[in-house]
């Protein structure tokens, strides 16, 4: 059964009409063009398709867009302000945070989530956050070491933004 | 996934009309994690799904007059784990539902949609059933029926929600001064995954230093949690050192029913359902601090 369903995406009012079982990383992907966020497992493990629901991450693949319909959705395509990276996504091409890069755009969004929950985490607390979100290239330690940075940018290697 | 209606629930007296309004034909959901996964396989196939996640009222954790903690349904499994009344005052359950999946599951499951779930496998149940904790089922007109959590689980998926009901609260009583629990989860393969077994333990010595009051209950070893009485009743009033330990958990393996699959087998279940139930006891017995 087709439903309105109003969301603001990165900022932008949007409306859509979908049936119920539409899912939300479909909606953001197919009807709404924004293939940056990833889908891989389908079933809410692998983290690929992550995004925030009003500020929240969630696993975009098990997410009906009709139940979180009239919510704030950040995708990874919300995350550069005026042509400039997001301080994460810059930490991730300084550390090479990433190899085949199908992964990257949910490791990018669940870093994020956590830095806007907890500025400074440990690095137990950024391995306990960070296990849901897999990489089959196995680049864990990049990873790790790119979430790190992204606390404190100012003190990135200096290839990047700023320093 | 077969398509479907969707209707948002407003508050609980619009859930309860629409629950009275499709019957069979609706299912709830909170937090979807449970529900989606199982329409996409189409074990599930409603033709409504009533959505409760923007019902006010149930987010909530509060200290109740008898002093226990009360949770409301809507609350997420993750503001269970950081709220610091729980930290405090049931670090058992805390630690259980730290256990369940990964932080972004645990942003989107809600406790009543987990114990609606009835899915045996899941962390937070065993401890739940060692603290003695009750589940709140509200009905239309306002009524409501407390359930014991040791009483909900009926059979393999299959919970006392009966039909026009909605769970509403979890009610947690601490445990008893001066016990001592544990929550053991035996994980060979991923830190997300289910429990091969899993066991929760509280244990309250009498005066005399000796077993005097003692829960145990499994997870992931049968159609639903098994509390483990025999086992229980072997140690009530006794000594607890490595013989008694031993031989009561030994009783474990006659309690518990597991499922093959790709954890293990049924045998190799079973054996582990004795040892971890061994360790829990020695654990939960540490955590009194009288060792």
């Amino acid at each position: 059964m087709p439903q309105r369903i109003n969301l603001r995406v990165n900022g932008e009012d949007r409306e859509v009409e979908a049936p119920a079982r539409r899912l939300l990383v479909d909606l953001l992907r197919y009807d709404l063009g924004l293939t940056g966020t990833k889908e891989g497992c389908s079933v809410g493990v692998c983290g690929a398709c992550t995004v925030l629901v009003d500020g929240e991450m969630v696993a975009s693949c098990i997410t009906l867009a009709a139940a979180v319909d009239g919510s704030e959705i950040t995708t990874i395509e919300g995350l550069a302000q005026d042509g400039r990276l997001h301080p994460v996504q810059q930490a991730f091409i300084d550390y090479g945070g990433f190899q085949c890069g199908i992964c990257t755009p949910g490791q990018v969004m669940a870093a994020k989530a956590l830095l806007d929950e907890n500025a400074e985490p440990t690095e137990e607390e950024i391995r306990g956050w960070m296990m849901g979100n897999l990489c089959r290239c196995t680049g864990y330690y990049k990873i790790l070491e790119s979430v790190v940075a992204a606390m404190s940018p100012a003190s990135s290697n200096g290839e990047g933004q700023g320093s | 996934m077969i398509d479907f209606e969707f209707h948002q629930a407003s508050d609980l007296d619009h859930a309860f009309a629409l629950l009275a309004d499709y019957g069979d034909d609706a299912r709830l959901m909170s937090g979807g994690t449970a529900l989606v996964l199982q329409m996409k396989q189409r074990f599930s196939q409603p033709g409504h799904v009533i959505g409760l996640r923007r019902i006010p009222g149930l987010g909530s954790i509060e200290k109740t007059d008898a002093g226990a903690v009360r949770i409301g349904a809507l609350c997420t499994q993750r503001q269970v784990e950081n709220h610091p009344l729980v930290a405090q005052r049931l670090p058992l359950v805390a630690g259980a539902y730290r256990h369940v999946a990964t932080p972004r599951i645990r942003n989107m499951a809600t406790v009543g949609g987990g114990l609606a779930h009835g899915d045996p496998n899941q962390d937070p149940p065993p401890s739940l059933i060692a603290l003695g904790a009750s589940v709140v089922l509200s009905s239309a007109g306002g009524e409501e029926r407390i359930v014991a959590a040791e009483d909900l689980f009926v059979d393999y998926f299959e919970t006392d929600v009966r039909p026009g009901e909605i769970i509403t609260g979890l009610v947690v009583p601490p445990a008893p001064e001066g016990s001592g629990a544990a929550y053991l989860k035996f994980l060979p393969r991923t830190a997300d995954d289910y429990a091969t077994v899993s066991v929760a333990v509280v244990v309250t010595p009498d005066e005399a230093g000796n077993c005097g009051d003692i829960r145990i209950v499994l997870g992931s070893v049968g159609l639903t949690p098994i509390r483990a009485t025999a086992a229980e009743d072997a140690l009530r009033g006794q000594p607890l050192n490595d013989e008694t330990m031993r031989a009561a958990a030994a009783t474990v393996q006659d309690a518990v029913d597991p499922l093959e699959d790709h954890r293990g087998s049924t045998e190799y279940k079973r054996e582990m359902a004795e040892v971890f139930t061994r360790r829990a006891v020695r654990q939960a017995m540490t955590d009194t601090g009288m060792v």
